[in-house]
């Protein structure tokens, strides 16, 4: 992949940086070199384990997707992860989990621009539950990352459930991947934490989104990347869809609704943008998760091109007909 | 006075007043609350001289303290309160510990003309144009400026080191910051200084504040006044000398028993070395003096104020940064006036108050704050100006008007500063990848806090940014999330006078909460 300059400025300390980033490159083989085989062999066993669950009819889960409305977002995780067999069925003891909301906008909690901070914490601490040794959360913001990680309130929700808060504002913490079989999307620079834990959990909060339409599932992954820049000048509906062929995969996906940012997505400007629609989508498909959030948005799901595009691809089911839905009403 | 316990004192007290300086202009986590900031930097001379002069208020007139301070015990403000001066110090010590030759410092006679001619034409320039030679010569300043450019870069690199090792046992307290530093040629203006400064404190004390520091000058032109002062006592010196080679301002005259006050920064160092006990701090014993009238200076200070006068008329500058191309944008974005940092209210006003100490930049939490070139012209090299391709100013944040020692930026309450138009949006469609690629993009309007750029539908399922300039604050985030090079698609050309923007109308949605699963 061509380098893009967008987010990597001119500077006059590159030669610093480049020496700099050299050691943070290697922090894997320094791991892998210091922890020795052990850690090794036990990452191996539970990417086996993680892979298992994937997709989810072969894992034997009850049911495709999970939604609950009327509760509170934290009640509804509890009820939903619970018909889905528990936290357990996706966590095993000793695993590294990482767990990735939006945390994009420096916004407070109630525009609804971010994850809610309390959903975030409940699925922490249901980690932890089913034995995780460390659970992990962090985003590539798109504001100053220090004013987001405090403004929505995700920062100190996420530290007092026991997690730890990671910072993915610097490119050092990135590593160039490969996707094979993507079409624009070929090479991208992810974070090191999607490569290091076991279990990866996404928690996107459905908002309106002004060019794709809708940001949810697919479109969340934009926070685990490095070069964003590169996605918007490269068709930016085929690369979301590109990068959901990614090996690591979501174990989870956690739909926040809420409260719905609606319109003027995905900052949004005032409360007037913000409907509550006391909801919450729980899914191993993301695709799926992604047709479901649509229908809660009330847009048509052919118009929100990287699902369809997902769906062709093979990389999930959008057609919600066909699923087997557990529909809970508190 | 002769207690070794006045030089103890200077050395512990503007130890800590060194370090408080050096903690504010790196604290890049913006660790350190702002009040912090006023209280240390209200008793700097040339700021808070220029924040009087804009508000009035005694409050803010920390420089008449100092006058005061001076007329009472000397350039004291030079040894305890000026960070360029403590800096020196410290230099010298290093100095004298490398070559002993260096601490020799010995009675030299004062650099008058060039003294005199700095001070005047600094004030003759500050009164009829601006701060343009401040912005050069303040020493509070000039030290700020080594802080961003050299000091904040060093303490990066510890950090990044520190960040390094703690990840990898997994433990995040430090995080990465990439090290960007500024243009180039905006190194040439603190590098000079920092050549001047450090090699004149290297070798030969605090050569540099009694010969170019207008601030030095005017205190000492005050100190011959002060009641305070350093005293021979004739009666008991035995003219070894030792305090002569040990004033680093080489102003004792011990043949004479004469003590220069306007170059002595009250270091106490003379007070310590002599062992006869012979000089001592106090209050000055009055004596009647000659009165001497120096031809020569008056008219040299003549000759310069008329060449100061006639100057040619400063010329305007443009910027002239483009990132390196990735998939060429065709039309050059016309900006055709830089973009001052909020609370400046306008350039003008901006350009002569601020004397670019560089304390904003080093404490903008999102980095777009930069040294300029010659975007405010030769004039107003060095003050900061927004890059809105490498950063922008996040919505929720008025630090820079915080910590402003000048008043150049004032401060805006928060509410304020989300209706300050620091410039309008500008869109070119012809250079937008939804119109050259025909993809869906929208980074500028996601960025966009205001909504002032908005996505209407183009041709099929694709939507196309519009712009709305009455709601645009300038913030720069259309600008620097636009993915095309070497143009923008999207930029913001500023505002020569801060305007108010309206506030972004809102109605509140029609959809409604549902009741049941829509699938």
């Amino acid at each position: 992949m061509k380098e893009s300059t967008f987010y990597r400025k001119k500077s006059y300390f590159a030669p610093l940086n480049l020496c700099l980033s050299y050691f943070f490159m290697k922090r894997r083989d320094f791991l892998k070199r210091s922890a020795g085989a052990g850690l090794a062999a036990g990452a191996a066993l539970s990417l086996g384990g993680y892979e298992k669950l994937w997709p989810a009819k072969m894992n034997g889960l009850k049911y495709d997707l999970v939604a609950v409305m009327g509760g509170s977002p934290e009640a509804m995780f509890d009820l939903g992860i619970q018909e889905l067999g528990g936290m357990g069925t996706f966590v095993q003891k000793g695993q590294k989990v990482l767990v990735k909301p939006n945390i994009g906008w420096d916004r407070t909690p109630e525009f609804a621009a971010n994850t809610y901070p309390g959903l975030v914490a409940r699925i922490i601490e249901h980690c932890f539950k089913a034995g995780a040794k460390e659970v992990y959360v962090f985003d590539h913001t798109c504001d100053n990352w220090l004013n987001c990680y405090k403004n929505s309130g995700i920062e100190r929700a996420a530290k007092n459930a026991g997690a730890k808060t990671v910072p993915g504002n610097s490119e050092n913490y990135y590593q160039q991947k490969e996707i094979p079989g993507a079409i624009r999307l070929k090479n991208v620079k992810v974070h090191e934490l999607l490569l290091e834990t076991d279990v990866f959990i996404n928690v996107p909060v459905l908002k309106d989104h002004n060019s794709t339409r809708m940001t949810s599932c697919m479109k969340n992954m934009m926070g685990v990347v490095w070069d964003r820049g590169y996605w918007h000048s490269n068709n930016l509906n085929q690369c979301i869809a590109d990068y959901a062929l990614y090996e690591k995969k979501p174990a989870l996906n956690v739909i926040d609704c809420f409260n719905v940012m609606v319109k003027h997505g995905p900052q949004g400007v005032s409360k007037e943008d913000v409907v509550q629609m006391k909801s919450q989508i729980i899914t191993t498909d993301w695709v799926a998760g992604d047709a479901a959030a649509a229908k809660m948005l009330g847009v048509d799901i052919e118009k929100i091109e990287y699902i369809p595009l997902a769906h062709k691809m093979g990389l999930g089911n959008m057609k919600l007909e066909t699923l087997n839905i557990q529909r809970i009403k508190m | 006075m002769r207690s070794p316990n006045l030089r103890r004192f200077r050395i512990l007290f503007s130890s800590i007043l060194l370090i408080c300086f050096i903690l504010v202009f790196i604290d890049f986590k913006n660790l350190i609350p702002s009040k912090y900031f006023n209280i240390l930097l209200s008793l700097q001379f040339i700021p808070s001289l220029l924040k009087f002069h804009d508000l009035g208020t005694l409050l803010s007139a920390g420089f008449i303290a100092v006058l005061l301070l001076t007329f009472i015990s000397g350039r004291t403000y030079c040894s305890f309160l000026c960070p360029l001066g403590v800096g020196q110090d410290l230099n010298s010590r290093i100095g004298g510990k490398i070559r002993k030759k260096f601490r020799r410092y010995g009675f030299k006679r004062p650099h008058t003309i060039i003294r005199y001619t700095l001070l005047a034409a600094t004030i003759v320039v500050s009164v009829v144009w601006g701060v343009y030679l401040l912005t050069l010569l303040d020493p509070y300043s000039i030290f700020g400026r080594f802080m961003s450019h050299f000091g904040e870069p060093v303490v990066l690199v510890i950090n990044n080191f520190l960040a390094w090792v703690l990840h990898k046992f997994d433990v995040y307290t430090f995080d990465h910051i990439t090290i960007r530093g500024f243009q180039l040629l905006t190194y040439i203006i603190p590098s000079i200084f920092l050549l001047l400064v450090g090699l004149l404190s290297l070798t030969k004390g605090r050569l540099y504040c009694n010969m170019i520091c207008p601030v030095g000058t005017l205190l000492g032109l005050l100190s011959k006044i002060s009641i305070f002062r350093i005293r021979f006592d004739e009666s008991k010196c035995t003219k070894c000398g030792r305090c002569s080679v040990g004033c680093k301002s080489s102003c004792i005259d011990f043949l004479q028993y004469k003590v220069d006050v306007s170059r002595c920064v009250d270091c106490f160092n003379c007070v310590n070395i002599c062992p006869d006990k012979a000089l001592s701090y106090g209050p000055v014993r009055l004596k009647k003096k000659e009165h001497e009238t120096d031809l020569e200076k008056r008219k040299f200070i003549a000759g310069s104020l008329l060449l100061m006068l006639g100057l040619p008329q400063i010329l305007k500058g443009q910027d002239k940064t483009a990132p390196v191309p990735k998939k060429p944008s065709t039309v050059k974005e016309n900006k055709t006036c830089p973009v001052c940092p909020p609370g400046g209210r306008s350039i003008e006003d901006f350009n002569t108050d601020c004397t670019a100490c560089s304390l904003c930049i080093s404490a903008c939490p999102n980095d777009v704050l930069v040294p300029s070139l010659l975007q405010y012209g030769v004039a107003g090299m060095m003050q900061p100006v927004m890059d809105y391709h490498r950063s922008f100013c996040t919505y929720n944040c008025t630090k820079c008007t915080e910590v402003c020692p000048t008043y150049a930026l004032h401060p805006l309450a928060l509410e304020a500063k989300k209706l300050t138009q620091l410039g309008k949006v500008n869109f070119i469609k012809d250079n937008c990848i939804v119109k050259t690629e025909k993809t869906a993009c929208g980074a500028c309007s996601e960025a966009c806090p205001t909504k002032a750029v908005y996505m209407i539908p183009y041709e099929g399922n694709l939507l196309i940014p519009e712009v709305k300039t009455d709601i645009c604050i300038g913030c720069g985030h259309c600008e620097y999330a636009c993915p095309t090079t070497p143009y923008k698609a999207i930029y913001v050309d500023g505002n020569a006078v801060h305007a108010a923007a309206k506030p972004p109308e809102n109605k509140q949605s029609e959809i409604e909460s549902p009741v049941e699963f829509p699938f």
